[in-house]
């Protein structure tokens, strides 16, 4: 990774003046900060239109292969992830289709799971959610309770799974769900289930701390789904769920668009702090404020030299240290930026969003509070740390 | 050193290169960092480091004896080049990138080594940005083998004013010092001193050429060496008291002294850093193998999630602080303009990451964490020392949000 081919730095260069060339004019209501918060079918018209021409660019499936929809080529993923960053154009929103499934699909599906299904992922035009968590399968994701009992050559689905984003714009849920009763592990089944007009199919939203909706609660009453699309073998549910939480919990970082830019949020404290008053002067004056402000450029600036540094063998330990601890240093971050915000706000962030006063809209405690989102789901902050005392440290494990 | 201006405190735009992706840390680099661990593996195990610094508490805090250290492991590393390692080729050294020092310094960190590397380090990032015949001299001799130190800061303590306890006075055939330096680091180990003097022809509000930097050999007549009782048991300290200290002109390194430590401000937090991230991550590794095998209630206290948590915390600080460790040295090699900030900021969460380490070092190995018979307190001290030297996170913090924000404004208050 450490240098570019001439065919890569050529890709580099057209990715670069294909971004400049085609950025999307930005959309009449502001876009929620992750793909997971998308709630408005105006914004997924908009996501969806321009993840198509993403993909039609060639920025998207770079690396998948031809057959699948790809374009065949090696390396020129993660140059075209970059690129995205640094572009800031707007978010891509099939992040469950891209990030888990398509993986997923393509390292334990069959020929004719990857020609149906992995396409669609890639372009958009089949939008995916995820239905692993249970009310009573949250950090213990081995308790699944959803079953599905064998009738021929289908399978009948019934169940409850929440935090299901995107749900009610999918086609597709990635789906575990138990066989059998008598094994916690082995007795998971991984499937990939029709949710969009399956009569057996219901999704709510559910509404989140701050009042938005933000993600839903599917039903599974008697739904069928047909054994093509089991995905690897009965009672595997669990290795290929370990296999999408890997891309889950390593890809956030190249899901595009949304999150990557550390320095700016930064900087918007720096803007808040300069516009807020204490004490009878500019926030930007108060010790603390600039203490807690020039830490958050530090813990920023640290995300992305481990980025960086991930990629250099010599100067990592251990081959997981850092990206495991990715998921945990960038939810936390955004949290504390959030936080912060709040208190530079003082009174002013007592004011919702509909408050004409409300600084910045009312961005900084609302997403204080829907920061929580990410330091719960995919797997919460706690079991993150579990696996990095455990699988990095040694440390025994804590079941 | 003037902190309110922070244009003056970067060096003037250069050409910088590209960054290297791999932070500039090549085959050479990662060779000479294996070595060096290999090196201190075999020759300055725990075991004869403790015997080596630790054999008394009594001999050491009480009587005020010379700290130990290995003169003849010292000798071997003079012989591998190490004192020239930030010596350019054209005078003898091996001229290694800052990124390769880094990885050398931590290893040197995680064997808590005493010695005069460090000190002789930053001492020649001062001289090369003296950028004189005479100071090319001496960074010559620290080429052959000579170790130096820094000898810049006031009674106070104050890292980065422009501002000095020793008072040169000019005389027929040169200088002549007066005065004191305080918190000189491993005084005992050096061959000479590197000097920040204000000039008495000057005011102290004058130009850069109010502060002069002079090197003063360890057996200048009218030099007191006074040692400093500390806590860390792997350095020496000391204060110098000058008595008309002779300075000649091939002494005289830069007439811009205070300018020359301003440009050598980036190596120097760097290489502090380095050896914080050596110890932290000795302390991490070392408690995690006492929490694997130390049992209570019928388990490793390692499976208790009160136990597992913090010391993955403390392996995410550390991590950040090599990580930004790396940029900055990188941001070095390369001579970019954010060279300062971003040494700040690996000064920054490397010493707070001492800090948390060091913290839960000895709070996680309980009862034995708390007696001196435990290796632990060892690296404590190193790194409570390392955390304070040049500036604590607080300090690169507060200049750090003046490059960010600019200084504190003198508007008036209204409610």
């Amino acid at each position: 990774m450490t240098s570019l081919n001439a065919e890569q730095f050529e890709f580099q260069e057209f990715a670069r003046r294909w971004l400049d060339e085609n950025r999307p004019a930005p959309p009449e209501e502001r876009l929620p900060i992750t793909p997971l918060e998308i709630m408005k079918e105006s914004h997924r018209d908009y996501l969806q239109d321009w993840q198509g021409k993403v993909h039609a660019a060639g920025l998207v499936g770079a690396d998948y292969p031809v057959e699948y929809g790809g374009f065949g080529h090696e390396g020129f993923q993660g140059i075209a992830n970059q690129e995205l960053a640094r572009a800031g154009t707007p978010m891509l929103i099939n992040i469950v289709g891209l990030n888990m499934a398509a993986p997923t699909i393509l390292a334990h599906g069959t020929e004719e799971q990857k020609k149906l299904l992995i396409p669609g992922c890639l372009s958009g035009s089949e939008i995916w959610c995820q239905g692993f968590s249970e009310p009573g399968a949250g950090s213990d994701m081995a308790n699944q309770q959803t079953l599905a009992t064998a009738d021929g050559d289908n399978w009948i689905i019934n169940g409850h799974k929440v935090w299901t984003s995107l749900g009610h714009f999918a086609k597709w849920m990635i789906l575990i769900a138990r066989t059998s009763k008598h094994h916690k592990y082995d007795g998971l089944t991984y499937f990939l289930m029709p949710i969009a007009g399956n009569a057996g199919v219901t999704v709510r939203p559910l509404v989140k701390i701050t009042g938005e909706s933000g993600f839903n609660e599917v039903l599974f009453e008697d739904a069928v789904v047909s054994d093509d699309l089991r995905l690897d073998d009965v009672g595997k549910g669990w290795t290929v769920a370990m296999t999408t939480l890997t891309f889950e919990r390593g890809a956030a970082e190249s899901a595009g668009g949304g999150g990557g830019d550390f320095a700016r949020s930064v900087q918007k404290l720096v803007e808040l702090a300069r516009s807020s008053r204490r004490e009878g002067r500019s926030a930007s004056d108060d010790p603390l404020v600039r203490d807690a402000i020039a830490g958050r450029a530090i813990v920023a600036e640290g995300i992305r030299q481990n980025g960086r540094r991930a990629r250099v063998p010599a100067l990592c330990d251990h081959p997981m240290r850092l990206p495991l601890q990715q998921k945990v240093t960038s939810s936390e971050f955004s949290q504390g930026n959030s936080r912060l915000g709040v208190e530079i706000a003082g009174a002013h962030s007592t004011l919702y969003k509909l408050d004409p006063a409300a600084p910045d809209a009312g961005y900084w405690p609302l997403s204080y509070m829907n920061s929580y989102g990410h330091t719960i789901a995919a797997g919460t902050n706690e079991i993150q740390r579990n696996i990095l005392g455990e699988r990095v440290l040694g440390l025994p494990k804590s079941k | 050193m003037t902190e309110s201006t922070p244009k003056t405190t970067k060096p003037s735009k250069v050409a910088s290169e590209p960054m290297p992706k791999d932070f500039g840390f090549g085959p050479d680099e990662e060779m000479l960092r294996d070595l060096a661990k290999k090196l201190l593996d075999v020759e300055m195990p725990i075991e004869k480091m403790r015997r080596l610094v630790a054999l008394d508490p009594t001999s050491t805090y009480e009587q005020g004896e010379r700290p130990g250290w290995d003169e003849e492991l010292w000798k071997q590393c003079v012989e591998l080049g190490w004192t020239g390692l930030a010596v350019p080729e054209e005078l003898g050294g091996i001229g290694v990138k800052m990124v390769g020092i880094a990885g050398l310094v931590e290893e040197v960190g995680r064997h808590a080594l005493a010695s005069p590397l460090i000190a002789t380090l930053n001492a020649t990032y001062a001289l090369r940005e003296a950028g004189t015949g005479e100071a090319n001299a001496w960074l010559a001799r620290i080429a052959e083998g000579r170790a130096a130190s820094l000898a810049i800061t006031n009674q106070h303590g104050s890292w980065e004013q422009a501002s000095s306890d020793v008072v040169a006075s000019r005389t027929a055939d040169g200088l002549s010092l007066s005065g004191s330096a305080f918190f000189v680091q491993d005084a005992f180990k050096v061959d000479f001193f590197v000097v920040l003097a204000r000039a008495d022809d000057r005011s102290e509000a004058d130009s850069d050429e109010s502060y002069l930097l002079c090197v003063v050999p360890a057996s200048a007549a009218g030099l007191e060496i006074s040692q400093d009782h500390i806590h860390d048991l792997t350095r020496d300290q000391a204060t110098l008291r000058f008595d008309n200290v002779s300075v000649s002109s091939d002494e005289l390194v830069s007439s811009a002294g205070a300018l020359a430590l301003v440009r050598a401000w980036p190596a120097i937090l760097s290489t502090i850093s380095a050896d914080l991230c050596g110890t932290s991550e000795w302390q991490l590794q070392t408690t995690v193998e006492y929490a694997k095998t130390r049992k209570q209630f019928d388990r490793p206290i390692g499976f208790f999630q009160a136990v597992k948590h913090p010391l993955t915390n403390a392996m995410i600080e550390i991590d950040r602080a090599r990580s930004l460790l790396y940029h900055a040295a990188c941001c070095i090699d390369s001579g970019s303009d954010e060279a300062l900030d971003m040494a700040r900021m690996a000064k920054s969460a490397a010493s707070d990451a001492g800090r948390f380490m060091s913290d839960r070092s000895v709070q996680l190995h309980g009862g034995i964490g708390f007696t001196w018979e435990c290796d632990i307190h060892l690296y404590f001290k190193r790194s409570m020392h390392n955390q304070v030297l040049y500036g604590d996170g607080a300090h690169q913090r507060r200049l750090l949000a003046v490059a960010i924000m600019g200084p504190i404004s003198s508007s008036e208050v209204t409610p």
